[in-house]
């Protein structure tokens, strides 16, 4: 490759301009070559100093003490929430603003057919239920993850897991919108002072046979009978065959779900048990906030729709 | 503080490399312009040959239909075109530059209208040095007006390619087209007028990357327009043909090239440059000087070739070697990428099918003891049609699929879908905490037509031990 350096100034082109000085010689000798730039350039550049000056006219600019520059024929009008039409000058502020007001009107048209449909009709129709599902899905990360956790999991001993299929206050729809709506107490009494220690032992020993554990014949003979009976008066709520009662909130106690005991991951016998027993001396008092005053209608449908299908509903 | 741009007044010339050109320029023209006009049958979607639509995120060009998520496509063209590029310029130069690029070639159809309008090379001399008159405000003017005109219609038929073509012309010219539309007219009407009617050269040496990195990809074998100096100059240099000199003997033994020193070859130059003093950044190898000098030499009557197609090694006497490592290897990145990219096309699914597991919470256990994974399942319908579909699971035993709402799911054409599935299953029967398994995508239509997607189930360790261990 032998590009000539020289050729261009030997060339058609630069034969009729020599290199060219400043003019300017320091310490005698030293002078400044005066190399050119093109002139596209600094129009170019002159544009960019035009470009800067129309926009100081048009937009926000110079600060002046605690004001500024507004700015001329940059107004940006919308119609807030209460229906009165807003004039401000041009500002990112007032763009999002404007921003806001028309995503909501835009959010408003399927807002409005979930409001006029019921949760079944959401359920069976995909669009619909697509859109409530994206929806809930940040209404429940917003309101709701911070007790049930992001996955509506829960948290054993504190919050039941809504992602299975167990469901203290029912899990059909109705069910569902009437707990997030109303809020829910749950609360079992403490058997501390009631029952001696060795009773409350031999009542979780029958508690864990109930979930077809491992357990001593004995024992779980006379914790039966303090289970169905006066003494221990369990049943009231649980029901003579442990399953409890949707209505009340009492937990079942034959199936594999335990929402305060942690059962499921200790590994011994007695460890389980001690799990039971805790609960039986401490009782339960838990309380799902309500949420009407805080949540629309449309809104608490919608999670109601959300919670039942991460289990897979009921 | 600038220098000012010495306008450059190319003469025109007749020869093979200008048919090559005028050739491409009229079959490129064609293409552009015509192109959004012509229709095309579809089941679904416009019936626009080429039409990339930004708003239904679907490009359609001809019989193939590009969705977004089909966008690496495009990155694989890209690495092709770049690749080819390398390739061609090892071999043959700026074969691009001069023959292709499109500054190239709206710059010289401007170049015709100025011919057109105001003559040849001294004509349009005279008239840029001669006073303001009406001559030459008209002519200048037309020139200017058709340079617009030019520009404008580049901007519309490219516009039209982002559109349905009949409806978007009406709407521009009765003001009706999206903000988005003209703009892009008026920006690309600036563009051309200013980079093929004034910039011209000058986007080539100032501004165009690619003019400068070139002679990274240049050896002593490409091929490149090159002055032959030995034969042009001989021992004594270049010289007019005077009387004496006229015969090529009698040339050759006074020592005086080849090389008359008419200037043809650089007044016909787009770029302003004398080939003679070697190869120099701001030649495009358009190849013009070939055809001038060609010209010039039938003419006296000496041999063709003084400016030809030569590379550097070929001037020097020796051979030119184009089976080299560089290009080899070039080429065979070529066939890679093309056939990647041909494959992609040909293997591409009509339907897409993804799996993501829900990782919170990974698992469940539901009230009977059996483990509750759930699954977001995304099917993607790419083609012109609606399917109804069935998903099942293969390789995991004991295995309750839950589809959710219903059993035969219906993607329309070009819609996705996402279906949130539960899998239920006995830790009885498990051995893995993590077993993979395939979801099954079966067209109910067609039953052969299915398509897959491996996923993971997990069972939580200590839940297989309990039904493994000493109390069952």
């Amino acid at each position: 490759m032998s590009t000539d350096s020289n050729s261009k100034v030997q060339g058609s082109k630069g034969s009729k301009q020599a290199v060219q000085t400043t003019g300017h010689a320091w310490d005698g000798d030293i002078q400044e070559f005066n190399n050119p730039l093109p002139t596209w350039w600094v129009w170019a550049f002159y544009a960019t100093i035009v470009f800067a000056v129309i926009y100081w006219v048009l937009y926000p600019a110079w600060p002046i003490g605690r004001d500024y520059t507004k700015g001329v024929m940059n107004d940006i009008e919308y119609t807030d929430a209460s229906g009165k039409t807003v004039t401000r000058h041009w500002n990112t502020r007032s763009l999002l603003d404007k921003e806001m007001v028309q995503a909501k009107a835009e959010q408003k048209k399927y807002l409005d057919q979930l409001a006029a449909a019921s949760i079944e009709e959401i359920a069976k129709d995909d669009e619909k239920s697509n859109f409530a599902y994206s929806m809930a899905k940040v209404l429940f990360a917003d309101n709701c993850a911070a007790c049930h956790q992001p996955g509506g999991a829960g948290v054993v001993g504190s919050y039941p897991n809504l992602a299975d299929d167990d469901w203290l206050w029912g899990g059909s729809f109705k069910d569902i919108k009437t707990t997030i709506t109303n809020g829910r107490n749950g609360y079992m009494p403490s058997f501390k002072a009631a029952l001696s220690s060795e009773k409350i032992d031999d009542v979780a020993e029958y508690v864990l046979s109930l979930s077809k554990h491992k357990t001593d014949a004995a024992k779980t003979a006379r914790g039966k009978a303090i289970f169905n009976g006066q003494e221990g008066g369990c049943y009231y709520c649980h029901t003579k065959a442990g399953t409890g009662m949707v209505s009340m909130g009492s937990a079942n106690l034959t199936d594999s779900i335990w929402t305060l005991a942690d059962v499921p991951s200790a590994d011994t016998l007695e460890a389980k048990k001690a799990a039971v027993k805790q609960v039986i001396m401490n009782g339960v008092n838990r309380k799902m906030p309500v949420w009407k005053e805080r949540l629309t209608d449309t809104q608490i449908k919608i999670l109601a729709f959300y919670v039942h299908q991460l289990g897979g509903g009921k | 503080m600038e220098q000012t741009r010495i306008p450059i007044f190319p003469r025109s010339v007749k020869g093979t490399y200008r048919r090559i050109k005028s050739s491409i320029v009229l079959l490129a023209y064609s293409v552009y312009f015509i192109l959004p006009w012509l229709r095309w049958e579809r089941d679904t979607g416009p019936d626009q040959a080429v039409i990339f639509d930004i708003t239904a995120r679907r490009f359609d060009i001809f019989d193939l239909t590009i969705y977004a998520q089909d966008i690496f496509w495009l990155a694989l063209f890209l690495a092709f075109a770049a690749f080819f590029l390398f390739f061609i310029t090892g071999i043959a130069g700026r074969v691009f530059c001069g023959y292709f690029c499109f500054q190239t070639l709206w710059t010289d159809v401007f170049m015709h209208i100025e011919h057109w309008v105001q003559g040849e090379r001294p004509a349009r001399m005279k008239l840029a040095a001669s006073k303001w008159t009406a001559e030459k405000i008209f002519k200048i003017g037309l020139t200017h007006l058709l340079w617009l005109l030019v520009s404008f219609l580049t901007g519309l038929a490219f516009t039209l390619y982002w559109g349905n073509a009949p409806d978007l012309v009406v709407d521009i010219f009765t003001f009706n087209a999206p903000l988005a539309a003209g703009i892009t007219i008026l920006f690309l009407t600036a563009t051309t007028y200013v980079m093929a009617g004034i910039a011209r050269e000058q986007v080539c040496t100032y501004m165009c990357p690619y003019a400068r990195f070139q002679s990274a990809m240049f050896d002593k074998d490409t091929f490149i327009v090159a002055y032959d100096s030995i034969r042009g100059e001989s021992n004594k240099g270049r010289h007019k043909p005077s009387k004496e000199l006229i015969k090529r003997d009698k040339r050759q033994q006074q020592g005086y090239g080849d090389c008359i020193d008419c200037g043809y070859c650089v007044q016909v130059c787009p770029t302003g440059i004398d080939i003679r003093n070697g190869l120099q950044y701001q030649c495009i190898t358009c190849a013009l000087c070939i055809d001038a000098c060609d010209t010039i030499m039938d003419s006296v009557g000496y041999p063709k070739g003084l400016i030809r197609y030569s590379s550097e090694h070929e001037t020097e006497g020796e051979k030119t070697k184009i089976l080299k490592t560089k290009n080899i290897v070039y080429g065979l990145i070529l066939v890679l990428i093309a056939g990647v990219l041909v494959w992609g096309l040909s293997a591409r699914t009509e339907i897409e099918l993804n799996v993501r597991q829900i990782r919170q919470p990974l698992y469940v256990v539901l009230s009977n003891g059996t483990i509750q994974n759930r699954y977001d399942v995304k099917i993607n319908n790419k083609t012109d049609k609606s399917h109804t579909l069935s998903l099942a699971v293969k390789d995991l035993p004991g295995a309750e699929l839950d589809p959710g709402r219903s059993r035969s799911i219906t993607v329309s054409p070009g819609a996705s879908l996402t279906l949130h599935v539960y899998i239920k299953r006995n830790p009885d029967n498990v051995r893995q905490s993590n077993k993979d398994f395939e979801f099954v995508l079966t067209d109910l239509k067609n039953k052969q037509q299915q398509w897959q997607h491996d996923a993971s189930f997990y069972t939580p360790r200590d839940l297989i031990k309990t039904a493994t261990g000493s109390d069952r």
